[in-house]
């Protein structure tokens, strides 16, 4: 029994617990209700099943998921602007691509139009970073400017009209390369996840983040340039909204400046929050983010295996949301604890009677 | 004899202008002598003379003022809309149209609404983006005595006349003929007694499109028994969400026959989905689309797409006529539908340069 407990401890004092719980109840859940779930095949020379569905439609997600972790470890603020980033950054991509009118005809090559789309997103992600960091406007608000305009400024770049690119080059990102099984935007996601791992963990950058996140002021008395680092995250958060763009606008092979990457600002927060992330800053889990992200996708493809009809879909994410976080908040867990103590101390007494 | 009396009022009216930009009391009276002549000479019905004068009050412009305060940019078909009215309410026509883009937004209509009473214009036309909510800002048009005319979406309100006009289109009635279509090709190819799957995309659930498109399909349903409607979900409109749902849709079931999308750009996702799925979309599986916009031509052209059920966006001239029996005194009908077809893929090839949309 001692045992038990021990390694119960043990296992829920291990950070990524919660998030992999999550998910693991999500999928045995499925399990049990659609047997098929797990059924993987190879179709048409690809990868086909739900499982390559969640993990091929999450990766967007978990995209913008890395970018705002590092955000909100730094900050301890959101960056609600992304969604609309990633339009803006699918925008330029396309309009520098074939104008304003849909064709089938590059004017500028592919990789240059990729490349201005990116930096399109850094530079958004920079104005966000130069009015957060420089100007210490709150974070919510900063990106709030953004999170309206962005849109807007998408749809000034393609005039209002959906914008189609019809050559079949340009769906190879978001959707197959002929002659590789797995879905492209799989590699780019985790392309993006060991790249940012990388860097966090072979140089200081990680802990300079989470240093200015738990406190700036201290932060800044021992050396650390904490408005560029504050600067930097928001810069980067920009740049993985753009990736994701580039993604999002390759699926559909057009760019839909009201659509594209609508309310994935709320659905990367959540990912956050999910992979037991605080939102206040300081400490984060890149990996619990991306076990977050795939956690939202995975219920979101369940439902629709489970033939939820649609205007019942909300209210079934909904409850499983609000479980997942109950499930995580230390208060809860608190209470949990000192209810099981009293509990075991009430048996105690009896024995001892 | 009409349009010269018209130039003449105009041309009248520009001298006015001028004259008043001039400031110059001889030439102002000159003017207005003159005007008088040929008042008298020209016209005698008072009611003329009366709107003349209105004209002289305007300085510039007997131009129609009409405020557009549309949903936003979220598909080729609303593209189509707005360019609809850009084309239709032109100087040229009389008309000057303020056009507002809410991007998908109800706080930026009613604003825009707003900012359409303060400017004075004469005429509202409001494209909703949801059913609910209009009373108080509606009731503010009334009161400042600006007719309000809606396109396309119906809004829910207890009072009716908030609105002069509904113009739009009939979507229980697009939602039996996409059915009916269906009958009939089945019927071509010998399948009329064969055991039928049918998966719906739905729009954005409770929209207006959504629920008379679902209501239409659903009411011709139950006279093919052999069907069977196997699952609904919404695609949210949007191709990428059409994309999705499908692709689970293919997993969940193997014999699907018939995707019916509720709107073309859901079924582009869908022939995407079939397509990675090594199904023949078109083919395998008959595609229905709802709107019939340029690219679903393009669709069927290519065999992807079997059909496609027009839903006319062309609403401008509809609403211009409304507007000018407005303006002559007449009463106008409540709801007005505009035409609309249905487009099997045999026809797109020859149809598709008439198509503005």
């Amino acid at each position: 029994m001692p045992k038990l407990k021990t390694l119960w401890r043990k296992l829920t004092g291990y950070s990524l617990f919660f998030p992999l719980t999550c998910l693991a109840i999500v999928l045995i859940i499925n399990l049990i209700k659609t047997p098929t779930f797990f059924h993987i095949s190879i179709n048409n020379g690809v990868l086909y099943g739900f499982i390559i569905d969640i993990l091929n439609r999450s990766s967007e997600l978990i995209i913008l998921a890395v970018g705002m972790t590092l955000v909100v470890a730094g900050s301890g603020g959101t960056d609600i602007s992304v969604g609309a980033v990633s339009a803006v950054a699918g925008a330029v991509t396309i309009f520098s691509l074939v104008g304003s009118m849909s064709s089938d005809i590059y004017r500028i090559p592919y990789g240059l139009a990729i490349l201005l789309g990116l930096l399109g997103g850094m530079a958004c992600g920079a104005f966000n970073g130069f009015l957060v960091a420089k100007l210490r406007i709150q974070p919510m608000v900063a990106t709030l400017i953004l999170f309206t305009a962005g849109r807007g400024i998408a749809q000034v770049i393609t005039q209002g009209f959906i914008l189609y690119v019809r050559k079949e080059q340009f769906k190879y990102l978001g959707n197959f390369i002929p002659g590789i099984p797995v879905p492209t935007p799989i590699f780019v996601a985790i392309l993006v996840v060991a790249v940012t791992l990388l860097v966090l963990k072979k140089t200081a950058l990680g802990l300079y983040i989470q240093t200015v996140g738990i406190n700036a002021k201290s932060a800044r008395l021992v050396g650390l340039n904490a408005t560029l680092i504050i600067f930097l995250v928001y810069t980067f958060s920009g740049l993985c909204a753009g990736i994701a763009g580039m993604i999002i606008t390759s699926r559909v092979y057009s760019i839909d400046a009201n659509n594209a990457g609508l309310n994935m600002e709320l659905d990367a927060i959540l990912a956050v929050a999910i992979g037991g992330n605080s939102l206040g800053g300081g400490k984060f889990s890149l990996a619990g983010s991306i076990i977050g992200a795939i956690t939202i996708q995975a219920l979101t493809t369940s439902l629709y295996a489970m033939k939820v009809t649609a205007d019942q879909l909300p209210v079934y994410k909904a409850i499983v949301v609000i479980f997942i976080v109950m499930l995580q908040s230390a208060e809860l867990k608190r209470m949990l604890h000192s209810m099981l103590n009293k509990h075991s101390i009430r048996k105690a007494g009896r024995k001892v009677a | 004899m009409k349009a010269l009396k018209r130039a003449l009022a105009l041309l009248l009216a520009s001298i006015l202008c001028i004259s008043f930009w001039g400031c110059s009391k001889p030439a102002e009276e000159t003017t207005k002598e003159t005007k008088k002549e040929t008042t008298k000479e020209t016209q005698k019905e008072p009611a003329k003379d009366e709107s003349q004068a209105k004209t002289e009050e305007n300085a510039k412009d007997d131009l129609i003022v009409v405020g557009y305060a549309q949903v936003g940019a979220e598909s080729d078909w609303r593209t189509a809309n707005t360019v609809s009215f850009q084309t239709t309410f032109v100087e040229e026509n009389g008309y000057k149209l303020i056009f507002d883009d809410a991007q998908q937004k109800q706080e930026n209509q009613i604003k825009a609404i707003r900012n359409f009473i303060q400017q004075e214009v004469d005429y509202i036309v409001l494209a909703p983006v949801v059913e609910t909510g209009w009373e108080t800002v509606l009731g503010e048009a009334k009161e400042a005595g600006i007719p309000v005319i809606l396109s396309d979406r119906m809004i829910d309100v207890t009072d009716d006349s908030l609105y002069v006009a509904w113009v739009g289109g009939n979507f229980i009635k697009e939602g039996n003929d996409c059915v009916d279509w269906l009958a009939g090709y089945l019927k071509e190819q010998g399948r009329e007694n064969e055991q039928i799957n049918i998966v719906t995309l739905q729009g954005t659930i409770g929209s207006s499109a959504q629920v008379g498109r679902t209501k239409g399909v659903e009411e011709k349903l139950s006279e093919h028994p052999n069907w069977t409607m196997l699952d609904r979900q919404t695609g949210e409109f949007t191709q990428s969400k059409g994309q999705e749902v499908m692709e689970s849709f293919l997993k969940s079931y193997d014999d699907i026959d018939v995707v019916i999308a509720e709107n073309d750009n859901m079924a582009f996702g869908a022939i995407d989905a079939i397509k990675a799925a090594g199904l023949d979309p078109g083919e395998d599986i008959i595609i229905i689309g709802f709107d019939a916009v340029h690219a679903a031509f393009e669709a069927m052209i290519a065999g992807d797409m079997n059909c496609s059920v027009e839903c006319n966006p062309l609403h401008g001239p509809r609403v211009a006529e409304i507007i000018q029996k407005l303006e002559r005194g007449e009463t106008v009908d409540k709801i007005q539908y505009v035409d609309e077809g249905v487009f099997p893929a045999e026809t797109a090839a020859e149809l598709i340069a008439t198509r503005t949309y």
